[in-house]
């Protein structure tokens, strides 16, 4: 049986817009997105702001109802059976929300040990065990609004393994942390794939992604466009080259064009300092530089390089792709 | 045991957060010297100190109330904003069993609301302040206290559901002062208005305190008081699951 199984799950939510002549729009998050994770995995989601990452988690987690399909987390049903898969579930989601600023470190992992039913007798113990895992020891008793935005972040690790949970949803948990938090929380990440945990983890980092899981599904608007594993979604690239080039100010009409070029896969611009760099990945068999630079309109150009393509171009040119 | 428990560490940490609040700590200190100040001019015309107690004693609990009323859809607004909404309704504890010690702190703090209104009372203008069943007046106020955790916990709830519902606690802060007699006698209402009256467990709470404090009979009112908090608890938490299903569908539990 796998932990996490899901079955063309959609979710539509209805917006409106205007005060007098309200109109109502469906706009569809999600749309039949299907995937099974084995027991022990650790499965990357990986996507773009946007993609259906968080929709896809919210539903696997019960916060939130499919408008279609199904999803079971250990074989239950996470319509049906929410309170039961709530008890065996751990959820992580990044950024400074979610943590009672008023208490300290110590009292907000106390109050979710009771909401997760941690016998009296072994929270204490269980509290320091996890203090001691994420790093916070000695800063426990310390309010939470003092804590910088990685401790914060590392409370909430803490909290989503109060009561050791069998699976976890890591949402975007690395979000907006330095170089050196990230690393340790993706330190942290590995030991609880060490130790059995089945996770599912999304994040648009490609780099994480290919560090950490087992396994890792594209998702772009709304739908899975690519799954297998880091290797294999590498070698859907590597037969291709990528050409950078650095230019100052480049209009959105010169990159469609330039996405036109016959043999241009994928086109992206990347912001590096006091310049910006068009990244265009081509197919294996063109030489493309001179015409993408015919394209530029003698706009000033820099540095010009070719290489191999990586990872973090395969999925570029998976969620640019049309 | 376990849910005792819960309720006891719940209102423990959630008493904390709102002790720490420094706005909310200014409305508390301040709520109640208005509000017995305002009691006094009204009542002092009537020159009987009885009347000046039956008032103080409104006053106090018109205190209490408002720190539920108010603070209840608040409270709920602040989860979302802080983004711990989802986290309570994430965990497998039953959700009106979490929010519970919530409200139920908020309606602590109306003790001091309440003590500090009659002390103001006593020591600014001189109403006495002589309860004839001292053990009685305790345990009605603590009975009101539980009954109006119990109203906070129904309206938080249905905060859950309609996001904006937090201006409501404010649109009933001032009509239960009338309809349930904190400050008029309810005989003084039209006809009308007394069944509304009846539902309400803060008109019983109010009569079980001033019973106590005057030298009546407070039992009765004290017992469909705290029945009627009960009916509210049980209310709230037959509807909880059908509101969460409700907001799932929706998904609004994550807009603030």
């Amino acid at each position: 049986m796998a932990a996490i199984e899901a079955h063309e799950l959609r979710r539509t939510y209805r917006t409106h817009t205007g005060t007098i002549r309200r109109k109502s729009k469906e706009i569809e998050a999600v749309r039949g997105v299907s995937f099974a994770i084995e027991q022990g995995e650790l499965f990357g989601l990986l996507g773009p702001n946007g993609a259906g990452k968080t929709t896809t988690i919210k539903m696997l987690i019960t916060l939130l109802l499919p408008t279609a399909g199904s999803a079971r987390v250990l074989g239950l049903d996470v319509v049906k059976d929410a309170r039961e898969v709530r008890k065996r579930i751990g959820y992580v989601f990044g950024g400074e929300r979610g943590v009672y600023e008023r208490l300290s470190g110590y009292d907000n992992l106390r109050y979710f040990a009771e909401l997760y039913g941690v016998p009296p007798a072994t929270q204490k113990q269980r509290i320091d065990e996890l203090l001691e895992l994420v790093g916070l020891k000695g800063r426990e008793h310390e309010r939470a609004e003092g804590y910088s935005r990685g401790m914060k972040q590392r409370l909430h690790v803490a909290r989503g393994l109060l009561h050791d949970p069998e699976v976890l949803f890591l949402d975007e948990p690395t979000i907006g942390l330095d170089p050196v938090g990230a690393r340790e929380l993706r330190s942290t990440i590995a030991t609880l794939t060490a130790a059995g945990k089945t996770i599912l983890l999304t994040t648009h980092y490609m780099f994480e992604a290919d560090a950490l899981c087992d396994r890792i599904a594209v998702i772009s608007k709304g739908e899975i466009v690519a799954e297998g594993t880091p290797g294999d979604l590498k070698r859907g690239v590597e037969q291709g080259s990528v050409v950078e080039v650095e230019v100052y100010g480049v209009a959105d009409a010169t990159i469609e064009r330039v996405r036109q070029l016959e043999g241009v896969v994928a086109v992206s611009v990347e912001e590096r300092e006091q310049a910006q760099v068009l990244v265009v990945q081509t197919r294996a068999d063109t030489e493309l530089t001179s015409a993408i630079l015919g394209h530029l309109d003698g706009g000033q150009v820099g540095r010009i390089s070719r290489r191999e393509p990586t990872l973090e171009d395969a999925y570029v040119a998976l969620v640019t792709a049309e | 045991m376990s849910s005792l428990r819960l309720l006891r560490v719940g209102w423990y940490l959630q008493f904390k957060m709102i002790l720490r609040s420094p706005f909310d700590g200014v409305g508390n200190v301040l709520y109640p010297l208005f509000f017995a100040t305002t009691a006094f001019f009204v009542f002092r015309a009537g020159q009987s100190p009885r009347t000046l107690i039956y008032a103080s004693l409104g006053a106090a609990v018109m205190g209490m109330w408002s720190s539920v009323s108010t603070s209840a859809g608040s409270a709920m607004q602040r989860e979302r904003w802080w983004g711990t909404l989802e986290l309570l309704i994430a965990a497998p504890r039953h959700f009106s069993l979490v929010m519970f010690p919530a409200t139920l702190g908020l309606a602590t703090v109306g003790i001091y609301n309440l003590a500090a209104t009659l002390l103001w009372g006593r020591f600014a203008f001189g109403i006495p302040l002589r309860i004839a069943h001292p053990l009685l007046f305790a345990l009605s106020v603590l009975g009101t206290v539980l009954a109006f955790g119990g109203l906070g916990l129904l309206f938080a709830v249905s905060f859950v559901r309609f996001r904006a519902a937090w201006v409501l606690g404010n649109f009933f802060e001032y009509p239960v002062w009338l309809i349930c007699g904190f400050l008029v006698p309810l005989a003084l209402l039209p006809e009308w208005v007394r069944p509304v009256s009846w539902a309400l467990a803060p008109t019983w709470g109010m009569s079980a305190i001033r019973e106590s404090a005057l030298g009546g009979t407070p039992v009765p009112d004290l017992i469909l008081c705290l029945a009627l908090g009960v009916a509210y608890v049980g209310f709230a938490v037959l509807v909880t699951d059908r509101v969460l299903y409700d907001a799932r569908g929706r998904g609004t539990l994550s807009l603030t």
